[in-house]
């Protein structure tokens, strides 16, 4: 299992000696070496060519082009995993049965496959030696080297993000609550809606701001499964990989700040939701 | 069995099986049985070719340099960000999920440009014969960076609940800080930190992006074996990618495995103490 990336933060007595400052101090220079540094020149190149090159990078049509790609790639798969995220939550933690840890390991699978395995695979379902290939070819449904590959391959690397993030805050509430609407004669959409939803969005939100970081920047599995054409099914990512390999490190660089500035806004984020949803978990009497 | 009065579990359990079905494991037996249907001698030629064990070597050598180095600097952010209040704490804490939250092509170029023999480190490193960037080394950088993450997010929350007591009782016994730590705290703590190790490890053994950018990938040298996947499939050598794809798969099965029956060791060691 991987570790949820959040953590609570429990106060201590604090007692003021050598050893800890050598430590935070240690920690700080560390995370600007290893973190800070790379972040920060991402930016310098970007804009260190003057604003006006870094604009004229970023409005060319090609460039637009994989920024738009990106969006409608975040816009199918993200949606689509919130539905089979709380469709996986509802199933697992609202009923008893047996198997369920079977199906929590296989959830999890896409987390230990490598992007360019998931990639591999895809094409063997989908490619023209794939398993649905000659079918495909004959119906004339192209789905491998266009966007309907890059989708299904998101698809696959994203799949456990939103599930894995409901799942616990689902669990710790338990099912009175639903029950008790049930008694009260309320249908199981509007018990889901009215209930269920609110008490676990902040979970649901932080699962979709992980997901949509991962969908943006998914390479490797898209890179199989992409063809690269350019204008057509070059993503953001696969975009920095062109103008890089043809020796336009600005533009490269310019198309990386995008992404760069798009994850620092998911830092952001992820520390506001994460604040609520603690406090979600920490109301619950069971926890 | 009684499972609950609540509605729903037909449809929320039919989605489930049917997207897990077709999205995920759909693919890996596509992936699978296109594997099995290759002669046991093509199977072999693609996966023991020379330059496939060149590049099992050089990916399982990297990820085991970048796993150690996690294995050390995430546990001490994972301990000051447990242990200690102070300003910027928060920031700091939000700054450990950054490798997950930036594009690992992002990451690939970036770190290029740091370690390159005109950058911010390699101007200083390149002088000094030690080169990075286009070199091994730099794909166990590209590792490390992007699996930093899993050590520091598996063990923070076990030296969180650390009870305090034990380390009073040994301070007030008149052993050290250094014997504190290495005594009474690193065995508590250690089956988390050998999960979260083994995690970075499967990750790092995976990654494509962060990696081919900074590799110099030379056959036989500086080539990860997700690359060579990657090659064997441009060559339209369909066979050999998926044969080579099923050994990557299968080891990172091994490593859940393993780190399955770690974290099921670790609750045991847990409920005892």
């Amino acid at each position: 299992m991987i570790p949820s990336m959040a953590v609570h933060h429990r106060h201590h007595a604090q007692r003021a000696n050598w050893g800890r400052r050598v430590l935070i101090g240690a920690a700080v220079v560390l995370a600007l070496l290893i973190l800070g540094v790379p972040t920060a020149v991402v930016f310098v190149h970007a804009f260190g060519k003057g604003v006006d090159v870094w604009w004229r990078a970023i409005s060319a049509p090609e460039t637009l082009g994989a920024i738009g790609l990106s969006l409608l790639i975040v816009a199918v798969v993200v949606p689509i995993n919130a539905v089979y995220g709380l469709s996986v939550a509802w199933a697992v933690t609202k009923f008893r049965w047996q198997g369920k840890k079977w199906l929590v390991s296989l959830i999890e699978v896409p987390f230990s496959v490598s992007p360019i395995v998931a990639g591999v695979a895809t094409m063997m379902v989908y490619g023209s030696s794939g398993l649905l290939g000659g079918w495909l070819m004959d119906h004339d449904i192209k789905i491998m080297f266009a966007v309907p590959g890059i989708i299904l391959a998101t698809l696959f690397v994203t799949s456990p993000f939103v599930a894995r993030e409901v799942m616990p805050l689902m669990q710790l509430q338990g099912t009175e609550e639903e029950e008790a609407a049930q008694v009260l004669g309320a249908g199981g959409l509007r018990t889901f809606l009215s209930i269920t939803l609110p008490n676990v969005k902040w979970a649901l939100f932080y699962g979709l701001i992980l997901c949509t970081a991962r969908s943006l920047g998914e390479f490797g599995a898209v890179s199989v499964v992409s063809g690269h054409i350019r204008g057509e099914t070059n993503t953001l990512p696969l975009y920095i990989d062109l103008l890089y390999h043809d020796y336009d490190s600005s533009g490269a660089f310019a198309a990386a700040s995008v992404l760069t500035l798009l994850a620092l806004v998911t830092l952001v984020l992820k520390v506001l939701v994460e604040g609520r949803r603690d406090a979600a978990m920490d109301d619950e009497p069971n926890a | 069995m009684k499972r609950g009065v609540l509605p729903g579990f037909s449809l929320t359990m039919g989605m489930t099986v049917t997207y897990l079905g077709l999205i995920v494991l759909l693919p890996i037996a596509a992936l699978l049985i296109k594997a099995g249907g290759m002669t046991g001698q093509a199977f072999l030629a693609a996966t023991t070719s020379p330059r496939a064990l060149a590049s099992y070597q050089v990916t399982l050598v990297s990820a085991a340099e970048a796993a150690a180095f996690n294995a050390v600097v995430g546990l001490l952010f994972a301990w000051v960000l447990a242990r200690y209040d102070f300003p910027g704490r928060r920031l700091l804490d939000s700054l450990m999920d950054l490798p997950f939250a930036l594009p690992t092509a992002v990451a690939g170029v970036a770190l290029t440009a740091v370690f390159a023999s005109n950058g911010w480190f390699g101007q200083f490193l390149v002088p000094l014969g030690i080169n990075v960037a286009h070199a091994q080394p730099g794909i166990a950088v590209a590792m490390a960076f992007t699996s930093l993450p899993f050590v520091v997010r598996t063990v923070q929350p076990v030296i969180e609940d650390l009870e305090l007591e034990a380390e009073e009782a040994a301070r007030i016994l008149g052993a050290s800080e250094l014997q504190v730590f290495f005594k009474v705290v690193l065995p508590t703590i250690a089956p988390a930190l050998i999960a979260g190790i083994t995690l970075a490890f499967a990750r790092c053994l995976g990654e494509f992006g962060a990696i081919i950018f900074i590799a110099g990938n030379r056959p036989f040298d500086t080539e990860i074996t997700a690359l060579l996947i990657y090659i064997r499939l441009e060559e339209y050598e369909y066979g050999a990618a998926t044969a080579i794809a099923t050994v990557v798969l299968s080891m990172a099965f091994l490593v859940m495995l393993a780190t399955n029956a770690l974290q099921a060791w670790q609750q045991r060691y847990l409920d005892r103490g």
